[in-house]
């Protein structure tokens, strides 16, 4: 149990810390008055003495030491705290098994819980981070504009309206129900709650409405719910979570009145519209304005990311000086820039965004359900058994009605409805939490039953959060039959959904019904022919088709990297391909076990770095990670280029000689290597090179790992020409030109299971059929298959030649070789 | 919309209403654009279909107008195509893109997905001989890609061919190095595109209002 080593641990350095500062200065008294950001600075009467160690004696000469704790009390304390929360989040991943079944949130509400008590018993007052203005202005932008910045844009604008639906209509339904079901209760006298008005239940049901979805996204993530009721509630939480602030306003005001009055309704709903469609307004302008911005950022490359997060923050703060749903603004704002930006960005800079985003909604998300736990301890509360269990009893069964009935009449506008299971999830995934907390702890002074309010609150998010949060995985997994859908990235599906696409938005405008697809097609018309070209720089628009192709054959260059870590031979590849076919001709590879050693190293050194951790796109807290792949791409687009130029063709033993000299290992090696009988210009075949570049990627992306065991003259190699007489290959692939050949490996001597991504590495051979299935063509096919594979690895091998002559020899740097340069932009 | 009000007309609605699952008012509005599109004539040729101008733009236009004169779609046996079609061709096709009921049986379910990745599989196997080919593949994403102008066609070929490899590692496992993939076969086809919901997303929504006017 690694989390719990942690978790003492930062507890200890907590305690230590908040020791010392107390120690120091004397910073003892606790302050009555409203709590500031964070624990009182009051150093009135010690100021004069404590920070100095000698105040009397010495106090004209210079201090040789000094402490001035209360200059850096705020953002040190502040530091401590992200530092502490921080520390507990790697704890509880430390040990990984115990994030699956308790959601994150759980675990830091109890490390917040367990620090609380240490709070309470050494009587600290615990920091105001719930303060209206540090909540709403410090801790929820980030969260919410990683939501809206990482929303998945298809499937939210395919289900918007129940999206909308739900959220919207969904919380009023929830506050009403609540509020007047919990009205119903206060009328009871034997609970003595009935001083509570009708307005004040309203409030308070308001604030419990939002729902929070975090704990429960990842577990829909882990499990793969169906799309549809993935994406409805992602994005029912974020919209909620607006049209609970705006209720709340509302509510407030309210509530403060001392008589309602038929047209205050009318006004508020009239306000409600404001306030919503203001947000979306503000949110279009900003994220139009950041993306134009983005346009011209080309020579400052290093403040890039600061525009994405400073118009964000902009929209939010103009929409909440007008009053108007910053939430939505925000959000709007993320979703509207985040497609042009990226394109104007370099890559570095969309990664150095994609991180600041989640880091800043990590660390406030973490802080948030942190001191949930500590103020649960530390603040006074008023327990009241009937009105508690009743707001638990209400919220739950308001949120099961609202599901059922909004379904029931959602469903016949949706073309794939909801069946039960989905609405189950829906209405269990209901989970209170942040902002629910948040708003509880804004409610004015003059709410007289505020702390009975605050109690409830944090019973009902305690309640979801540690019992549905918990439970729902185990629930969903096994009892309810939820559908699913496993996504399988391969191109061919990529290439027909394009086709069912197109095909579909062809047949409205053949029937002449406008509908869903025929408004898209035109917005992406519109969008290509103008907004492009004004918010985007290099205006290159880039079919799904070729973007998902280039990053699975990333993806899967990177996953032949990685298999080195192991056994070497395992891996499944063209290597072995010669060998199995050479069979006959020589004897099995054998390496020493010496170079065996130098191959590890030379690999486990060099190129194992590349890939760390795959992480999920969408998963929480993961970064999505592709950037790298798009680099290497890059830079193989700039070496294929290269290797194309007349001049880069030297003579290939000679060139591999000198590249390998500095391999420590390497000069032994390369004289076992024969040299290559082929002065072929490659020139003459760029048909022959583009299409292997592009057709075998797999076979391409293997012989990156396994180029430095070619070198290795223990493979006994035979020269190519040798082998099959003088090489017809060239004359063969002229002829062949409009039949494709794929190069077909051999059976992988691992014992994978045929997955996609296995398979395609051992690919089977699929060949025309126009071919005549006969020996020689087959033969012929071989051998044309191995000039190709001949072809791959030293298209491959100009690759390292270009950063550094001697990619190996600092090797003790654990460098990449791959990731060395900048990928050169395309000319 | 005087027309299809009188018996005869209604009639054959109904008969083509059993035929194809549309309601009266959608094949009313249905017949009026088809008439629309035919100038008031019986038969639709391609021309007419060439002549629409949303459908400009679209990149696998031929395909779409071709499958509207495949026999194959017609749900009668044979294959070939036609040089005109009459309403009843036109509403049998449009029929492929009828949204899914609510309450379907598992059955139901599979057999109109396989109706609908039927018809695309057709749009695709030009030749009619149950598979696609390596060429009519490329062919496909050659038209799909056609549109994004930066693209070569060596980089459409090598995509089809990137991608008839993976449906062949799919379909077929591990293949001996001299084995032959012959093409995707429906069955192949089947299996690639488990994972998209096909029969809930390849549909339109048939309204219930007539738009010809509004349409060009």
């Amino acid at each position: 149990m690694g989390n719990w080593r942690f978790l003492v641990r930062s507890v200890l350095i907590y305690l230590v810390v908040v020791l010392l500062c107390k120690s120091n200065g004397e910073i003892a008294p606790v302050l009555d008055g409203p709590p500031t950001l964070l624990p009182p600075i009051k150093p009135q009467e010690p100021d004069n003495e404590a920070p100095q160690p000698f105040p009397n004696e010495e106090i004209s000469n210079l201090p040789v030491f000094t402490m001035d704790y209360p200059r850096i009390q705020l953002p040190f304390e502040i530091t401590l705290w992200i530092l502490l929360a921080s520390f507990a989040k790697i704890g509880f991943h430390v040990y990984h098994k115990i994030t699956i079944w308790v959601p994150e949130s759980c675990l830091l509400i109890t490390i917040g819980l367990i620090v609380g008590a240490i709070m309470h018993s050494v009587q600290e007052e615990p920091p105001a981070v719930l303060e209206s203005n540090v909540f709403f202005l410090y801790m929820l932008p980030p969260i919410v504009l990683e939501n809206g910045y990482f929303m998945p844009t298809r499937p939210f604008f395919e289900n918007v309206g129940t999206v909308m639906w739900y959220a919207v209509v969904g919380s009023l339904w929830n506050s009403i129900g609540i509020g007047l079901s919990l009205y119903a209760i206060c009328q009871i006298e034997a609970f003595g709650v009935q001083d509570i008005n009708l307005q004040e239940n309203l409030l308070f049901a308001s604030i419990i409405s939002a729902v929070d979805p975090v704990a429960v996204i990842n577990v829909f993530q882990d499990i793969s719910v169906n799309e549809q009721l993935y994406i409805v509630i992602f994005a029912e939480g974020l919209f909620n979570d607006a049209v609970t602030v705006v209720l709340y306003n509302m509510f407030v005001f309210v509530a403060a009145l001392p008589v309602v009055e038929s047209v205050d309704v009318f006004l508020g709903v009239a306000r409600f519209f404001v306030v919503g469609l203001g947000g979306l307004l503000f949110g279009v302008l900003f994220g139009i304005v950041a993306a134009f911005t983005s346009r011209f950022t080309s020579k400052v490359r290093e403040i890039e990311p600061l525009f994405v997060l400073l118009f964000s923050y902009l929209a939010y703060l103009v929409a909440e000086l007008f009053g108007i749903s910053s939430i939505t603004a925000i959000v709007v704002c993320a979703l509207t820039m985040r497609y042009y930006v990226e394109e104007n960005v370099s890559q570095r800079s969309c990664t150095t965004i994609r991180h600041a985003i989640k880091m800043l909604a990590t660390i406030s998300e973490t802080l948030i359900f942190f001191f949930l736990g500590v103020v649960t301890i530390t603040t006074e509360h008023e327990w009241n058994w009937g009105y508690i269990l009743g707001t638990l009893l209400f919220a739950f069964v308001w949120r099961g009605l609202g599901v059922l009935v909004l379904t029931q009449i959602i469903n016949p506008f949706r073309t794939v409805p909801f069946d039960y299971q989905d609405q189950f999830g829906l209405a269990y995934g209901g989970l209170r939490g942040a902002v629910c907390f948040a708003l509880v702890f804004l409610l004015p002074d003059t709410i007289n039953r505020r702390k009975l309010f605050v109690t409830a609150s944090i019973a009902i998010i305690m309640f979801t959060v540690f019992i549905q949060g918990i439970s729902i995985r185990p629930l969903i997994e096994y009892l309810v039959n939820i559908r699913r859908t496993h996504k399988q990235e391969t191109i061919s599906v990529e290439i027909h959904r394009r086709v069912m696409e197109h095909t579909l938005t062809g047949i409205e405008d053949i029937c002449g019904q406008w509908s869903h697809h025929y408004w898209k097609d035109k917005f992406k018309r519109f969008n290509d022919r103008y907004i492009r070209k004004i918010l985007i720089r290099d205006n290159r628009a880039e079919s799904s088709i070729v973007a998902l192709y280039k990053r699975l054959e990333l993806l899967n260059a990177m996953e032949i990297l990685d298999t080195p870590n192991g056994d070497i031979s395992a891996a499944p590849s063209i290597i072995s391909l010669h060998d199995e076919k050479k069979a006959s001709y020589r004897p099995k590879k054998k390496f020493h076990a010496s170079d065996l050693k130098n191959m590890r190293d030379i690999l486990s050194k060099n190129m194992y770095k590349i890939r760390q951790r795959t992480v999920e796109y969408t998963s929480k807290h993961a970064l999505p990670d592709e950037s790298r792949n798009k680099e290497i791409l890059l830079r193989r687009h700039s070496t294929i280029r290269r290797s194309l130029r007349p001049g880069s063709f030297r003579d290939p033993a000679v060139a591999r000689s000198q590249r390998y000299l500095s391999l420590h290992a390497g000069e032994s090696l390369d004289a076992h290597f024969p040299p290559r009988g082929d002065s072929r210009s490659e020139t003459d075949h760029p048909f022959a090179r583009t299409r292997l570049a592009q057709s075998m990627r797999s076979s391409s992306s293997s012989s990156y790992a396994m180029r430095p065991l070619r070198r290795l003259g223990t493979l006994q190699e035979t020269p190519l020409g040798e082998m099959s007489g003088g090489r017809p290959a060239s004359v063969d692939v002229l002829n062949e030109r409009s039949s494709v050949r794929y190069a077909s490996p051999s059976p992988s001597p691992s014992s994978r299971p045929p997955s996609r991504t296995a398979s395609a590495r051992t690919a089977p051979a699929p060949t025309p059929r126009q071919r005549p299935p006969n020996t020689s063509a087959a033969a012929a096919a071989r051998n044309e298959a191995e000039w190709e594979t001949e072809e791959e690895l030293e298209e491959v091998e100009e690759e390292p030649r270009a950063p550094h002559p001697s990619w190996a020899a600092d090797s003790a740097q654990t460098r990449n070789p791959l990731l060395r340069q900048t990928p050169r932009k395309n000319p | 919309m005087g027309g299809f009000h009188s018996v005869p007309q209604d009639h054959r609605y109904r008969d083509l209403a059993d035929k194809t699952g549309f309601s009266l008012e959608q094949i009313g509005n249905l017949h009026n654009r088809f008439k629309q599109l035919s100038h008031n004539e019986d038969t639709l040729r391609k021309d007419d279909f060439n002549k629409i101008p949303d459908l400009a733009c679209n990149p696998i236009r031929a395909q779409i107008i071709e499958a509207f004169f495949d026999k194959r779609n017609f749900q009668s046996h044979g294959g070939g195509t036609v040089e005109e079609i009459g309403f009843e061709e036109f509403i049998t096709v449009m029929s492929y893109f009828r949204p899914p009921s609510l309450n379907m049986s598992e059955e139901q379910r599979e057999e109109l997905r396989r109706v609908k990745l039927r018809f695309l599989f057709n749009m695709h196997d030009t030749d009619n001989d149950g598979t696609i080919t390596l060429e009519e593949y490329r062919h496909v994403v050659e038209e799909l890609l056609s549109r994004s102008g930066a693209l070569c066609r060596e980089t459409a070929k090598g995509i089809a061919d990137a991608a008839m490899l993976e449906v062949a590692s799919i379909s077929m496992g591990h293949m001996e190095p001299d084995e032959f993939y012959e093409g995707i076969t429906f069955e192949h086809f089947l299996t690639i595109l488990k994972g998209i919901e096909i029969e809930s997303r390849m549909h339109i929504r048939f309204l219930n209002v007539d738009t010809t006017v509004l349409c060009k």
